[in-house]
């Protein structure tokens, strides 16, 4: 079997990439999903306050995911479901399994890796303590709650503070389990402003920043937990401990790219983001291989993730048009405590109308301006009261802007005091 | 004089804001960076308000959902969370379920339905 684009993953990205390629006149896809429906993590997130940016309305995850699954049916759009990719090799054949075909193998002109991430597990954490039944990634928990209509346990205390797990917080909550503290190890939370007051303060949650487990009781069954508090080098500092009785800890510590596929066939990982390096074109190291979404990076708002998996999706289609092109690539260099931008490189050439460089900061910065510089130029400048690691920042830049330096050997982001 | 305190959701910058009211009444917002701060916490104090979201139990669903997900159709007076949640505690939804079906009318005498956020064959 052979298809032109092949995209792994039917969630958010993988959708917004199959319709925006689809409308780029690919006609012979496919989409890869290994659960049993389209939607992907947005079919647990059964929360508002998804879609604003693209629809101007507050959505829930179900619903932003039936918008673009209605959009993936009206182009008649093959997907698989139940179906895994075990192996993709580099000159991109697929081996995919399900238990209808079994084994079977699919070349591909262009791969687009849209597969999300993962939860940083208890075992990536090293905690102390014993193994008892109990202790579960936020998101599972939200799995069980939301989609398979089970109570994970009764009183929890939830490790990390990312936006997971500060809505399942609320959720359990309502839910009529007593959640009794939220402890993060850093001295701000990685979640959403929004979501620590409407999820904690609404109801009384009390969040201890600069706070972590150190101790888990129980045999069988979660009895309680440790927290301490930890010094400015995140060590815990004796003497503080606290003890809580609970049956149940929550883990929502960050998330990490899936991208065991991808380094598999030979992709470059950028070892900030656990994602692919990427040009202007969401293009990995290896051409004709794309990659939007979580797979790519972390992202905050799936409104995000929709629009840079469209971008990646027309430069499928554009890459299955015209084939290997010569590329003269250089690096966004940057300063001023940016972390990694996406993309990491840049071909002026393959530029369209404007490009987003999406970029995290690595501590909370006050009044400060984002300046973007082409060969030493100031090319354009964001004043911005505030910047948060946990808030994804961005810049765009027009055609206009390359056209007007033709021979670009530098772009450079750079955050200064204003 | 009665003082709130309230951490602004408008931005990442969490501005800490106080509200000082009389008698309901809001006099005076203080602690805010820009306009925003100060319609959110008006507004907050006053007559604060949420979308409600959650599952109830379905039947007879050919994919095998034993879920659907749904939500408050507008948003409710946050002291009738909790009773909203009590009432979705006992009601099972018979498959098919489009997005948009009212799951439960006039939930917990609130006046605002409940709606299905998903279909459920």
């Amino acid at each position: 079997m052979k298809h032109d684009l092949i995209i792994l993953g039917g969630g958010p990205a993988g959708l917004a990439a199959a319709i925006a390629a689809y409308d780029a006149g690919v006609r012979d896809l496919l989409i890869v999903e290994r659960d049993k429906e389209l939607g992907g993590i947005l079919n647990q997130c059964i929360h508002n306050g998804f879609g604003l940016h693209t629809f101007k309305e507050e959505l829930t995850g179900p619903e932003y995911a039936a918008r673009f699954i209605a959009g993936v049916r009206e182009r008649n759009i093959p997907y698989l479901l139940n179906t895994m990719a075990l192996h993709v090799s580099p000159d991109k054949v697929v081996t995919l399994m399900n238990r209808t075909d079994g084994i079977q193998t699919v070349e591909a002109k262009a791969i687009l890796l849209a597969m999300g991430c993962r939860e940083r597990s208890r075992g990536a954490l090293n905690i102390p303590g014993y193994r008892p039944a109990g202790i579960y990634s936020a998101g599972t928990a939200q799995r069980l709650v939301n989609m398979e209509g089970f109570l994970p346990g009764r009183e929890i205390v939830i490790l990390g503070s990312g936006d997971i797990g500060l809505i399942m917080a609320r959720r359990l909550t309502l839910e009529g389990a007593k959640v009794k503290v939220v402890a993060e190890l850093m001295p701000y939370s990685g979640g959403l402003k929004r979501n620590i007051v409407q999820c904690l303060d609404d109801y009384g949650i009390p969040l201890k920043l600069s706070h972590t487990v150190v101790d888990i009781r129980g045999r069988k069954r979660v009895e309680g937990v440790t927290i301490a508090a930890v010094d400015e080098r995140l060590k815990p500092i004796p003497g503080t401990e606290e003890d809580y009785d609970c049956d149940t800890l929550l883990l929502s510590c960050g998330l990490i790219p899936e991208n065991e596929l991808s380094r598999e066939m030979g992709v470059a990982i950028n070892p900030v983001t656990n994602g692919p390096r990427v040009n202007e074109s969401l293009e990995t190291s290896i051409p004709g291989v794309f990659a939007a979404g979580n797979v790519l990076h972390v992202h905050d708002l799936v409104d995000f993730v929709s629009e840079e998996a469209a971008a990646a999706g027309r430069a499928a289609a554009a890459y299955i048009a015209a084939g290997d092109a010569e590329r003269h690539e250089i690096p966004i260099r940057f300063e001023g405590g940016v972390r990694y931008t996406v993309p990491a490189t840049i071909d002026p050439a393959f530029v369209r109308d404007a490009l987003t460089v999406r970029f995290r900061v690595g501590s909370v910065m006050k009044n400060r301006v984002v300046r973007v510089l082409m060969d030493g130029e100031e090319v354009g400048k964001r004043r911005r009261q505030i910047m948060a690691p946990g808030e994804m920042e961005e810049v765009k830049l027009t055609r206009a802007q390359f056209d007007a330096h033709p021979a670009l050997g530098e772009l450079l982001i750079r955050i200064e005091e204003a | 004089m009665e003082t709130v305190q309230l951490i602004c959701i408008g931005c990442p910058m969490g501005c800490p804001m106080t509200v000082t009211m009389e008698n309901g009444v809001v006099t005076s917002v203080t602690g805010n960076t820009c306009k925003r701060g100060d319609v959110y916490a008006r507004k907050e104090v006053t007559a604060p308000t949420r979308i409600v979201t959650s599952t109830v139990r379905v039947s007879g669903s050919k994919t095998g959902a034993v879920t659907v997900p749904c939500k408050t159709k507008t948003d409710l007076p946050k002291g009738d969370i909790f009773r909203c949640m009590r009432a979705l505690a006992d009601v099972t939804a018979a498959a098919p379920i489009r997005i948009g079906d009212v799951l439960v009318p006039d939930v917990a005498g609130t006046g605002v339905d409940v709606i299905a956020t998903k279909d459920v064959e």
